[in-house]
Formats: structure tokens, sequence, C-alpha cells
């Protein structure tokens, strides 16, 4: 694999255990800045685990997680930061974090990481403008004084909050649902439904947003148009993607480099033809004849 | 001829089907009869009473088992004949549009009712003239406005945050014990306490927040109650300091700008050049908790716009999905505590300064549960439905001492107040087949693009702590 000058986010040596089980067994995978990684496998390969992982659900039971904004130079601090300690530092010239110290909301909140969930995880008694605010909560919360000056009134919340409305209704329109805006997200169809939690998730302004299976439950046309969507996102947003996704069609259309897992240990990392082509990932997914099993089994180290 | 057959057919089937739902009413209703017999033999059947040579003898109330049974059985014949099959009518029939009735009640509903309450003790003078007057602005005006207040409080947590809170009384102690030893200790004033009573027992509605943050639904609600119960134990053992069971006697009562409430020479009255009368100090005091009220109201549905507000409705809804989006939990979850909190520290020093006295009777679990289910009744989240809640609960129970006619009808031995937690009961079961999610089942979206539509209760989640 070719080593990215500056990756956005940096997976090293990550194992998750639970108890006896090892979910995912010494990863280590990068993200491009400004790519479309894909995180793919059989079910129960580890992937959501992984995704867990880095934004802080789970804590790692080994590994680090580095994930970089800024200029490049920045990554050399690394090793002293690891050292140190300390969670994470921002430079004026960018800023370093080590996802595997950080609790989940400060996962999100200082590092940026977004994310999206496998079964939809959205406020469903809300409205779908209410849950774009909620996800930029941490900025309105800091205008709003932590609640005081908001309380008694005072004009600096009320521009914060006009500008989180313009925010949410730029986001509305990219994803096609200013018409549904104050209807409650709960009553949305599910196409729109997953639509708009990759909004909520975009209003947080991510540096790298990862998507739980996008294209789940999707119809071939909701999934191309989704294929569009991430892209334009990706190259208007300097945001990087990494997703987990079973739909073949959007993940060799969009993604620029494809990690595959499987029982938890990486077996191909590459471009999407190169991944396409790899012996194992195909023995993984679709089994092999009779006669070659002893041969993939010897080939992959089994 | 092909449509009189069809007509027919549909009329034999109509007739057929009110048939079936007779025998089955009947057979519901003799099942109901048996399970309630069963049930109320050991419980009004008999009776043990201890006669003149102090040993217990067994007797029998036959008459009074029979009513209970019939009663029953009665009751549910009708619901089963009438109640159920028009319910499932109503359910089948599609949504018509609001009548514009409905749309003009709503739009003016909130400014008249402030206006009511406002006029209300003038009112109140007016009808029944200044010596009756006592009883309907005290024991009821004031009364209610406590319990509306203490609901808008508990909404909070509950309505809003999805928190289940069983031992929300515990604040309301918290305030009136610290103004009531402040006061009486120290000499501080009213106005001074308030506030101090209000921070105080928001720091306990922190601390009780810590300790119950990583618990959810039902062992959250227990660990409050708990919470509940060990304040009160304080406060009965520790007699040092609270007097125990004693209570506090003698607590200062709010001023009017320094001017005391009495018959003395320097009292309201007086220095009004006004006759003197307890009425004066009554309506002062009606006049403080409507302001306190208000301003819980005011600051809630202000609350509700800001970010935090959202924060609690959106952990309500989903707390995961609030940790993916930057939200601290463990912070808002304490937050909603230490708000809700802080206005049952606020009602607390209020009734502790009206009543002049105040004991742990005052704080038992019983009121955290009138408090809680005037937050269920109302619909929780809904100011509108809490307040409504709160006249209907704690109006109504006023009401039953009213009732004094009924001594004429069933003895004078009757007293209708010994009903209360009956009728309590039979409002709540009522209120929950007619209304599940409370008597406003909609939820008002705090910001809108276009239209401010009205949310069905049916898609907000409850919450799970």
């Amino acid at each position: 694999m070719a080593q990215d000058a500056s990756p956005v986010l940096r997976v090293e040596h990550l194992t998750m255990r639970f108890g006896g089980l090892v979910a995912v067994d010494n990863l280590s995978f990068e993200v491009g800045r400004g790519a479309i990684a894909a995180l793919i496998g059989p079910n129960g390969a580890g992937k959501t685990t992984v995704f867990n992982c880095i934004t802080g659900f789970y804590r790692p039971t080994e590994g680090r997680l580095a994930l970089h904004r800024g200029d490049p130079a920045v990554w050399s601090v690394l090793d002293d930061l690891t050292a140190s300690g300390k969670r994470g530092m921002v430079r004026s010239d960018g800023a370093l974090f080590l996802l595997e110290r950080m609790p989940d909301y400060q996962v999100a909140q200082r590092a940026r990481v977004a994310r999206t969930f496998q079964n939809i995880r959205l406020f469903a008694g809300m409205t779908v403008l209410e849950n774009l605010l909620v996800a930029q909560h941490n900025r309105l919360m800091l205008a709003s004084g932590y609640t005081l000056l908001g309380v008694l009134g005072f004009p600096s919340y009320a521009a914060a909050e006009r500008a989180a409305l313009d925010k949410a209704r730029f986001w509305l329109d990219r994803f096609a649902l200013t018409e549904r805006a104050d209807d409650p997200a709960g009553e949305l169809p599910y196409g729109a439904q997953r639509r708009l939690e990759v909004a909520r998730a975009m209003c947080t302004d991510p540096v790298l947003l990862c998507l739980d299976e996008p294209a789940a439950g999707l119809n071939p046309r909701e999934s191309a148009e989704l294929n569009e969507l991430l892209l334009r996102i990706r190259d208007d947003h300097a945001v990087s993607i990494l997703l987990i996704e079973h739909d073949m069609s959007v993940v060799m259309n969009i993604s620029d480099h494809i990690v595959v897992l499987d029982y938890g240990v990486k077996i191909a990392d590459g471009a999407p033809e190169a991944v396409r082509n790899d012996a194992k990932v195909i023995a993984a997914y679709l089994g092999v004849p009779d006669e070659d099993v002893a041969k993939v089994e010897e080939s992959v180290g089994l | 001829m092909q449509a009189g057959a069809q007509a027919g057919r549909v009329q034999g089937s109509r007739v057929q089907d009110s048939r079936v739902n007779l025998v089955r009413a009947l057979r519901d209703a003799a099942f109901t009869g048996l399970v309630t017999f069963g049930l109320l033999l050991p419980l009004i059947g008999f009776e043990t009473v201890t006669n003149i040579r102090d040993e217990l003898t067994l007797t029998t109330r036959w008459p009074l088992l029979a009513a209970a049974v019939v009663i029953t059985v009665a009751g549910r014949f009708l619901y089963a004949i009438a109640v159920d099959p028009w319910l499932a009518r109503r359910r089948e029939r599609p949504a018509q549009p609001i009548p514009a009735w409905r749309y003009y009640f709503k739009k003016w509903f909130v400014p008249f009712a402030i206006g009511f309450v406002i006029a209300y003790p003038v009112l109140v003078i007016l009808i029944v003239g200044w010596g009756g007057g006592l009883k309907w602005i005290d024991n009821f005006g004031i009364q209610i406005l406590i319990y509306m207040m203490l609901g808008w409080g508990l909404n909070i947590v509950v309505g809003l945050a999805g928190l289940l809170d069983l031992g929300y009384v515990a604040f309301y102690a918290v305030g009136a014990y610290s103004y009531a030893l402040l006061a009486k200790n120290f000499g501080l004033s009213f106005w001074l306490l308030l506030p101090l009573a209000g921070i105080l027992s928001s720091f306990w509605g922190v601390l009780l927040g810590f300790p119950v943050l990583r618990l959810r639904g039902d062992y959250l609600a227990i660990v409050t109650l708990a919470f509940g119960e060990i304040i009160r134990m304080v406060i009965i053992n520790w007699t040092a300091l609270t007097n125990g069971y004693a209570g506090i006697t003698g607590i200062p009562r709010p001023s009017f700008f320094g001017i005391p409430f009495n018959a003395d020479d320097n009292g309201f009255a007086a220095v009004f050049g006004l006759e003197f009368s307890p009425l004066y100090r009554v309506l002062f005091l009606y006049y403080i908790i409507l302001a306190l009220g208000l301003l819980t109201c005011f600051v809630t549905m202000r609350l509700r716009r800001l970010p935090v507000g959202r924060a609690w409705e959106a952990l309500r809804e989903d707390q995961i999905a609030c940790r993916s989006l930057g939200i601290n939990t463990t912070n808002t979850k304490l937050t909603a505590f230490a708000m809700g909190a802080m206005f049952a520290g606020f009602a607390g020093s209020f009734f502790a300064a009206r009543e002049a006295f105040i004991s742990p009777e005052s704080f038992t679990f019983i009121e955290s549960a009138t408090v809680l289910s005037i937050v269920v009744l109302g619909g929780m989240g809904s100011q509108i439905g809490v307040a409504i809640a709160a006249i209907v609960m704690i109006g109504g129970t006023e009401i039953l001492r009213q009732l004094t006619f009924l001594k004429q009808i069933f003895g004078p031995t009757f007293d209708p107040t010994q009903y209360r937690m009956l009728l309590f009961g039979l409002a709540m079961v009522l209120i929950m087949i007619w209304r599940p999610r409370g008597l406003i089942a909609t939820r008002e979206p705090s910001v809108f693009l276009k239209e401010r539509k009205q949310i069905s209760v049916d898609l907000v989640k409850e919450g799970h702590g």
C-alpha cells in the first residue's frame, strides 16, 4: 500500500477484545485526506467495531488511532504526543488527536469526527430542522453563554441561531429535504431518513465522516443519488469519508481505497480494482471450490 | 333487487355483530364480577371489629360486597358494550381537519388563562365576599399554583430530558428546610433566601445526578426514589438541626418590602390605613407564587428554544446519537436535574414561608407521586397540559373538602376527602384509556422554517434515562 504523505486518519495495530473474543486483530490502515475509503467484509468481520473504536464508543484494547488536520508537518509530533499522555494537541497550523484516548462526545466535538449508524438513529419526535440544530449544539451552546445569555435574550445568541439555521438550510437543500424541514424526522420515508442522518452529521463540520452502511435499504436509484452526493461532499467540503458498505455498486464506484476485513483481520487493502481481483477477498465473500480449499488456506495462512 | 339483498345482508351481519358483542360483553362482565368477588371477599366481605370486651370478632358486610361487585360488573359491561366499540370506531375514523373554533381557542387560551389567574383573587372577593375569600385564594389558588410550579419543574426532568425522577419531593424539602433554618437562625429575608434555596436545591440535584448518571430506566427511577427517602430520613433523624418529626415552627413570613402583615401599628394594614385582615397576606402570597410559577413556565419555554433544551429533548429521543454529535450527555443530564431541582427549591422555600411550619410529614413519597402524576396526566413536555392537570388533581381534592352537603346524604360520619385516592386512581385509569400519552398529546417544535406543525406524541419517545 502506498503511504499517503498526510492521511487524515492513521489506524495502527488496532486490537479490540471482548473477553475471549478478538473482534479486531492488529488492524492498520490509513484514510487519505479528501479520499473516500471503504471498509468492507462479510457479516461479523468487525467493521462496526472498528467504527466504534474510531468514534470513541469503544475504547480499543490496543492500538493508536491518530486523526490529523492542517499542515502535514504536524504529523511529526505524533510520537511526542503519544508519549506525553495527552489526548490531543491543537496548534495554529493544525491539530492532532489520539482518538483512542477520547470519550465519544469529544471525538465528535474536538477531533470533529462525525458518524452515522447502521440502524438509523434520528431524533424521531423532533422535526428535521431541529435534528440539524441539535447537531450544532456545541457552537450554539457557546453562543448562548452556556444558556445564561440565551435565557436573558442577548442578541449575540440570536445571530448565532440565525447562522445555525442558515447552515441547516444549506444542508437541507443539498440533501433535498427542504420540503420536509418542519416534519418530524420519524415520519420521513426510509431513504430520506438515511439522507437526514448524513446531513445531520455534516452539520457538525466534520473532518472525517464515518458512514455505517449508508446505502442499506436504498433502491438502486437512491443509492446512485447517494454516490453522487458523497462525491460532492468530498469535493466541496474538504471532508474525508470512511464508509462501511455491502452495496458493491456504491463501494466500487466511489471509493478511492478499500480495506477488507474478515474475522477481524485485514485481508486486503488497496484500490477498488486490485481488491476486486484479490483471491483472498473472493474466497472470503464467495468461498472456494472444494479442490482449492487447501491451497487457499495455505495462502491465507491458516 | 341485488342492492336490497346486499343491504339486507349488511343489516343481518350488523345484527349478528351486535349479538356477538352482547355475548362477549356479558362474558366479560361475568368474568370481571368473579375476579372482583374473589378479590374483595377478604377485603370488604369480612371485617374484624374489637368488641366491648376487647375481643376481636369477625363480622360480615355482604351488602357492601354485593354493591361493589354489582358496580364493577355494570361498569365492565357498559365499557365492553359501549365504550370499547366507540373507541374502535374512533380509531378507524379518518383524521379530520381542525375546526376553526379550535384554532381561535388555541390562540386565545393562554392570554385568557394568564389574565384569569391574575384577576382570580379579585373575582373571588367579588363573588364570595371579603370573609369567604380566604379559603378560595389560599386553599385553592395558592395550593394549585404550588403544585403547578412543581409540575413545571419536574416536567424539565421527566418531560423534556426523559429522566424518570421519583424523588422530586427531596428538592422541595431541601428548599423548604433551607429557608426555614436560615431564616430562623440567621434572620435572613425571604427575598435573599429564595434564590439561595434554589441554588442549594440545584446543588443537591447535581449531587443526586452524579451517581445516577450511569443508570437508565427503572434503575434510575429506583435510585431517585431512594434519594427522596434518604433526604426525608436525614430530616427526621438529624434532630439537632431539623427538630425531627416535631418540625420547625415559627418560620418568619415574608414581609411587604419590610412591612410585616400583622395587626400591629407598623403592620401592613395600619401603614396603608386599611382595616386589618389576614387576607392581605394571602393575596401577597398568591401573587408571589403566581410570579414564581409564571417565571418557571417562561424560563422552561425559553430553555426549550435554546440549545440546552434541544439537547434535553434529543437526549430523551436517543442518547447514543447525542454523543455522536458531540453532546456531553453527562453535563446535559446534570443541568436537567439542577434546573428541575432549582424550581422545586423555589417552591419549597415559598411553602415554608407560607405555612410558617414545616415537618417531614409534608415531604413524603406521595408528594413526589402526585407531582409526577400531574406531569404524566398533563402530557409529558406540555406546559399547558401540566397546568390543567394540576388544576384538576389538586383543585379536585380541595373541592372534595367543600362537598359538605354529601354528609346530609351519607350521614354525618361521611368524609369525602377519604375517597381522594380512589378518585385519583379512577382519573388516572380513565386518562390512560382515553389519552394514553396525557391530556396534551402533541409536541410543539421549538423552531420552524415555514410552518409550525404539531408533532403527534406517537413519534416522541418517553426516554429511558
